[in-house]
């Protein structure tokens, strides 16, 4: 006969440390307008945390000390709209889970960002690329979800749409200077473009859950956002003397947690510690 | 504290019979309490000692936000991580007012990190220690921001304007800095035995150094009296550092963790905590680039500059092709 599987005792002070959050995948059913939601709002959550977690990563070793601040800027707005869109989705989903437990407590599979934003850094203009190419669509985005049938939705999209409107206004800025700069800046923007470019398609591919929350009126579909990203990516490419890469392709997967390599690594770090001392309180 | 063992660009303290009338004057006007501005006369020594200490304030301002990143990437919750993004772009903006400072005394900031990179500045002392664990950044808040805040307030006071009105601004941050530390820290001291044991860790790690950020004892720091005098320094090492212990004891009680070291005993004569000192042998050879990160923090410092000189350069260049269209169109 099989011995009973012991109880899991975490080797904590009872007392202290809070109740064990469940890891796994959302509770909801698929299909639901609940879980429909719970994703959309987890795929906006998961976008701002991963790429705030990668603009963090700089910190202390940019170019300038004014970037070192710029980027902290930056990473601080992207955390504080993941707590939220996280907040909101927990709240949705009803299980109790936090937006800290969203964050640090599911496994790679259960994010829903974008490929892009989990790219690495890279050089200093790989990073630069990598973040107007994503404002060039979180901002047209944000606007549209201002309008969003849910005003819980809408509320925080008119907040994160300020602070948005800016890196936008910031990254489009740089890229045109370093791509019109020097030889070797032009250069280096250039291979970040060629890098980066088959990662932006899935920024724009709807899949069912996408088509239900465009037809609720809750979300844009992502098809919608297409031709604002183009016209405005063609007119900063073109003022900084870059060229768009000819390849249509669009690396995909993200949105349904199907990820790069990369983004296990970056997860390892970012829970170390609730991983390792479950249910402590920080 | 950020700066230490800034050498007076004197020897000794200028007698005022030995002054000229406008060194006289000049001396008068700090007596009297005033500030000195940028535009006003100053000695060439009062200068390139301010220098001096601005500058080695600001790169340990900058070199500080390299402990903290140790963290950020692993911080334990999304408003932690917030917090302490927060905290690292205060550190740079008051890096940036005081290379801003040094500036109006004619010191360009490129040549001040010129100096830093050749290893011919220095930063604080602390920055050459690790953060081994998360307590750690909590006790950076808390004990060393606790410590710059000590000497801070006092450099409130000092006689050259534009250093006394960045210190103004620079503790208004720090005092946050510190409150959220010690809120930080206090989670783990309360937390479970793990988080409690991290706490203890740091707190007594941190200890040593946290005391060498107010320099060596009075009767071994040979430079204080003409920046007394001149009022670039407004108090002794020593008055600072008993200040700074006496109100830090009593908040390590306050958290039921065991005191860093066995000779902290209240003194109810002098009204004061009793304490040893560091191990100064220690802090020398941390000053003389011998510390456990000194290695690992100039060449990351190093490291950030030199890859970006392309972002810097072609920054100047798109500035001046853009003039140069400009005036091509006018």
């Amino acid at each position: 006969m099989v011995a009973p599987v012991p109880e899991v005792r975490l080797a904590t002070n009872a007392n202290m440390a809070g109740p064990v959050v469940f890891t796994g995948q959302t509770p909801l059913t698929p299909g639901t307008p609940e879980h429909d939601l719970f994703t959309g709002l987890t795929r906006l959550g998961d976008n701002t945390l991963i790429l705030g977690h990668r603009v963090s990563e700089w910190c202390g070793h940019s170019p300038i000390l004014e970037e070192d601040i710029a980027l902290a800027n930056m990473a601080l707005d992207l955390i504080g709209q993941t707590q939220l869109w996280l907040g909101l989705a927990g709240a949705v989903e009803g299980a109790g889970r936090t937006a800290d437990d969203l964050a640090f407590l599911r496994d790679g599979w259960d994010f829903s960002n974008i490929l892009l934003v989990e790219r690495p850094n890279g050089d200093f203009g790989q990073t630069l690329m990598r973040q107007f190419l994503f404002d060039a669509w979180h901002q047209p985005m944000l606007k549209a979800l201002e309008g969003s049938a849910d005003a819980r939705v809408a509320e925080i999209a008119a907040k994160a749409g300020k602070e948005v409107a800016y890196h936008v206004e910031r990254s489009a800025d740089l890229v045109i200077r370093l791509g019109d700069g020097t030889e070797e800046s032009h250069t280096r923007m250039q291979r970040a473009l060629d890098a980066l470019w088959t990662y932006c398609g899935e920024m724009f591919i709807g899949d069912a859950i996408d088509a239900r929350l465009a037809a609720a009126g809750i979300m844009p579909a992502p098809e919608s956002l297409r031709p604002g990203w183009d016209a405005l990516v063609g007119e900063v490419l073109a003022e900084a003397t870059l060229t768009p890469p000819a390849n249509p392709y669009a690396h995909t997967g993200g949105k349904q947690g199907k990820h790069t390599e990369h983004l296990g690594h970056l997860l390892t770090s970012m829970q170390w510690l609730q991983r390792a001392y479950p249910g402590a309180k920080w | 504290m950020y700066a230490q063992m800034i050498k007076t660009a004197h020897s000794g303290v200028h007698k005022r019979e030995d002054m000229t009338e406008q060194e006289r004057a000049f001396q008068d006007r700090i007596d009297a309490g005033e500030k000195i501005e940028p535009r006003d006369w100053m000695p060439d020594d009062y200068r390139a000692t301010l220098i001096r200490q601005i500058g080695q304030h600001a790169h340990s301002e900058v070199v500080g936000q390299l402990p903290e990143g140790n963290w950020i990437t692993r911080a334990p919750t999304l408003e932690r991580k917030a917090i302490l993004l927060a905290k690292v772009q205060d550190e740079a903006g008051h890096g940036l007012y005081l290379y801003s400072a040094a500036e109006t005394l004619g010191e360009s900031r490129d040549e001040l990190v010129r100096l830093l990179h050749e290893g011919r500045m220095k930063y604080s002392s602390i920055f050459n220690y690790p953060t081994l664990n998360w307590a750690d950044i909590g006790a950076v808040g808390w004990l060393v921001d606790g410590a710059a805040i000590v000497n801070q307030v006092a450099l409130q006071r000092t006689s050259y304007g534009p250093y006394s009105r960045a210190m103004v601004r620079i503790c208004k941050e720090e005092s946050f800095h510190a409150r959220q530390g010690y809120s930080a820290f206090m989670a783990m001291a309360l937390g479970t035995p793990e988080q409690k044991r991290m706490a203890q860790d740091a707190l007594n790690r941190m200890w040593f150094p946290c005391l060498m950020m107010f320099g060596p004892s009075d009767k071994d720091s040979v430079h204080s009296e003409q920046s007394m005098a001149w009022k670039i320094k407004v108090a002794t090492n020593d008055e600072l550092r008993q200040k700074y212990v006496d109100q830090t004891i009593p908040q390590i009680e306050y958290l039921g963790l065991d005191l860093p070291e066995a000779g902290i005993v209240w003194n109810e004569a002098r009204g004061h905590y009793d304490f040893d000192m560091p191990d100064w042998s220690e802090f020398f050879n941390v000053l003389k680039g011998n510390g456990p990160c000194n290695s690992d923090r100039m060449a990351d410092r190093v490291n950030a500059w030199e890859d970006g000189a392309w972002f810097r350069d072609g920054l100047m260049a798109h500035a001046r092709k853009a003039r140069a269209r400009k005036m091509a169109a006018e």
